[in-house]
């Protein structure tokens, strides 16, 4: 009766997941849906449109301008003796690949409810994509970034790209490991208490003034000495300060902003594998 | 032969009602008392998934302890009534969502068509959506890239291939999402009531296409349905499942007719009159004795009759005809009562027996009268009676099963004359 033969087992199904097992080997394997995700998430965003792939940078364009005309003209907020324009549009396209990431992820799997409850893919694909996709978007609206460096370069405006933008692959990584971390923590606590997803939505365009998208860092330390503590907490101002520092040579860079921002950042990508995994499993049930 | 699943104490409960405000408080308690290695406090308070009963508590439990196996190469039919647990099984398996307690292992891979189209984007084109669907079901592009003449060619779509699927026709869009499914390569392949739409052209390429998976290739096929007539065709083991356990397991053919008998009315015909002879009581009833409604195809028919007799007359006659839902007759038969009676009866029993493998699969009642031979006068006349439900088993129509293929099935006798 005893059956010497061992039984080997492909998957096994049970109530929990180990506390950070990612399941990286099962993304890898289902890679070839991630990339078609992120492709149908362009692909129909311009599908019978007729400018198409130019809405990508209309939205940046518009946007500097009238920052310009608010911030810097109307309100003289100043922009650290940088040309308005491309000061604006370092921080804006950060910033945008941030708001994109929290706002899409709060989102995600209620959109996606009725595919997610009827066939298994790894969960973890879903805010992944949308990292992904945000990611290329910042790619294409960096490229227009560059270009206009290279037209004020030429046109002798006072921006001094230095050795610093060296730094730049990994201010890459590290926003892509916050967007990630946040995704993962919203979308999570999101398909249960939709609450966050209010915070989200209304607190994401807020969030954006306790960043430095539309001020230098000095000119808050400055006004508020002792409150500008609070700018500093956000990570995402050291990326955008070091991100203009590199490339305009002008911003509040400094290495232990940095180094507290990444390790932040390594925190809340943790902490966001945590909870995903506690609940990626039967959030089926409550989405 | 090697097991490709084992289920053990798999239990699966669900919450009932609108997450809110109390859910948090829920949650922490939970949590708090699995800090403290306690188990789930909430757990205990759930309840049977009894359709019928309202309940106390909002803790559901939709699968209750199941322990199965099932080896390579089976076609495991799941059948029972609705709310057994069948969809929620299929879940857990497809790893959809995650058993409350227990746990399933699994050799090989494993597709699920839990639902047609699964994932198809409405702007993007047929072609589009074929790659998007077969990634979503675990393809690799390049296992696509290889089907993807055989899957267009499956679904008789090509025309528009390069439309967007939002200005398919429901039937189209459901032959391309099934097209893809059906070319999936995986070991064992779980498929949930999905054959329930599309036409009967459609439903009988299917079967024919997922006979083929289970007895050709030699994959293991789970099959949800509620034709009977297919999971007769299709399963050689079947499982039972009722409120969340496993009420009864075996063949096809078994366990099918133990799900009709779990609805088992009382359908049998009393009477009294003072006439010469009267109908007493007539019933349905199996070749053992069983009283019920539901026949297989090719099982025997009784229909019992007790005859109350207060004065014979050797003239006497008793009549019987089967009954469409139209009231249309299929048959008629008469029987002289001299035949029956002995002068010692007061009551005479007779059984009317309808040999298996002729009445098509449908529903019928009985016509039965008590009159003289000639018609002239009649004693009883009871219409509509005793209906009865003959179930598909296994014929070569069983994919037409509710629609009118006739009455009868015949042996057919084909003579070639000139080919």
């Amino acid at each position: 009766m005893d059956n010497l033969e061992k039984e080997e087992w492909d998957i096994e199904i049970t109530p929990k997941n180990a506390l950070f097992d990612l399941k990286l080997k099962d993304v890898w394997h289902y890679r070839d849906l991630l990339i078609l995700m992120v492709r149908r998430d362009f692909v129909s965003f311009y599908k019978q449109t007729i400018l198409g792939p130019i809405w990508f940078f209309v939205q940046p364009i518009i946007t500097i301008l009238i920052y310009n005309l608010v911030f810097n003209n109307l309100a003289n907020i100043g922009t650290d003796k940088i040309p308005g324009p491309i000061f604006y549009l370092a921080g804006t396209i950060i910033w945008n690949y941030f708001a994109d990431c929290l706002t899409k992820t709060s989102t995600v799997f209620r959109d996606n409810a009725a595919v997610l409850g009827k066939v298994y893919f790894p969960r973890l694909i879903m805010p992944l994509s949308i990292v992904l996709s945000n990611l290329i978007r910042f790619s294409v609206q960096f490229l227009l970034f560059i270009l206009l460096i290279i037209i004020y370069l030429f046109k002798g405006a006072p921006i001094i790209p230095n050795v610093y933008l060296l730094l730049f692959p990994f201010l890459i990584i590290l926003i892509a490991a916050l967007g990630l971390g946040f995704g993962m923590i919203i979308s999570a606590v999101t398909t249960k208490y939709r609450d966050l997803a209010f915070v989200v939505s209304f607190g994401v365009p807020l969030l954006m003034y306790t960043t430095t998208v539309i001020y230098p860092l000095s000119a808050a330390i400055a006004k508020y000495p002792s409150y500008s503590w609070m700018i500093k907490f956000n990570p995402i101002t050291s990326v955008i300060e070091t991100f203009r520092f590199g490339f305009l040579g002008k911003g509040s860079f400094s290495w232990q902003l940095l180094g507290y921002s990444s390790i932040l950042t390594l925190f809340i990508l943790l902490i966001g594998i945590v909870i995903f995994n506690k609940v990626e499993k039967t959030f089926v049930d409550t989405v | 032969m090697a097991k490709v699943i084992q289920v053990k104490n798999l239990s699966k409960a669900y919450q009932l009602g609108n997450f809110g405000t109390g859910t948090i408080s829920r949650d922490l308690e939970r949590f708090w008392a699995k800090l403290r290695g306690k188990e789930d406090p909430f757990l205990r308070i759930g309840e049977v998934n009894d359709r019928t009963v309202k309940g106390e508590s909002d803790i559901v439990w939709s699968l209750r302890d199941l322990n199965f196996e099932i080896k390579q190469g089976e076609s495991v039919g799941i059948i029972g009534r609705n709310g057994a647990g069948k969809s929620t099984l299929l879940k857990i398996l497809s790893r959809v969502t995650s058993p409350t307690t227990g746990s399933v292992k699994v050799k090989g891979r494993i597709s699920s068509l839990l639902e047609v189209g699964t994932g198809f984007h409405p702007e993007l084109s047929g072609k589009e959506n074929i790659y998007l669907n077969g990634a979503i079901l675990g393809m690799r592009k390049a296992e696509i890239k290889r089907k993807f003449d055989e899957i267009v060619d499956f679904s008789g779509v090509e025309r528009y291939i390069d439309t967007p699927v939002k200005r398919y026709s429901s039937g189209m869009y459901v032959r391309l999402a099934f097209a893809v499914a059906a070319h999936l390569e995986s070991d064992i392949l779980i498929v949930d009531e999905v054959l329930a739409v599309g036409d009967a052209e459609f439903q009988k390429k299917c079967l024919g296409k997922m006979g083929d998976m289970s007895k050709g290739e030699g994959r293991t096929v789970l099959f949800v349905s509620h034709n009977m007539g297919s999971i007769v065709q299709l399963c050689n083991h079947c499982i039972l499942l009722n409120r969340g356990i496993i009420e009864n397991e075996g063949s096809p053919a078994l366990i099918v007719q133990k799900y009709y008998n779990q609805n088992v009315q009382d359908l049998s015909f009393f009477g009294n009159k003072n006439t010469d002879i009267y109908l007493k009581q007539i019933f349905a009833c199996n070749a053992v004795d069983e009283q019920t409604s539901n026949f297989s195809h090719s099982e025997d028919i009784h229909l019992r009759i007790v005859v109350g007799v207060n004065k014979y007359d050797p003239i006497q006659n008793i009549g019987l005809a089967l009954l469409t839902r139209d009231k249309r007759r299929v048959f008629t038969v008469n029987k002289a009562f001299s035949e029956f009676y002995t002068a010692a009866s007061k009551d005479v029993t007779v059984d009317f027996i309808i040999e298996g493998g002729m009445i098509a699969p449908m529903d019928y009642s009985f016509l039965v009268a008590l009159n003289t031979r000639t018609g002239l006068v009649t004693y009883d006349w009871q219409e509509d009676i005793c209906p009865i439900r003959i179930y598909d088993d296994g014929t070569e129509f069983a994919f037409a099963e509710g629609a009118d293929y006739g009455c009868i099935i015949l042996k057919d006798k084909w003579k070639v004359i000139k080919n």
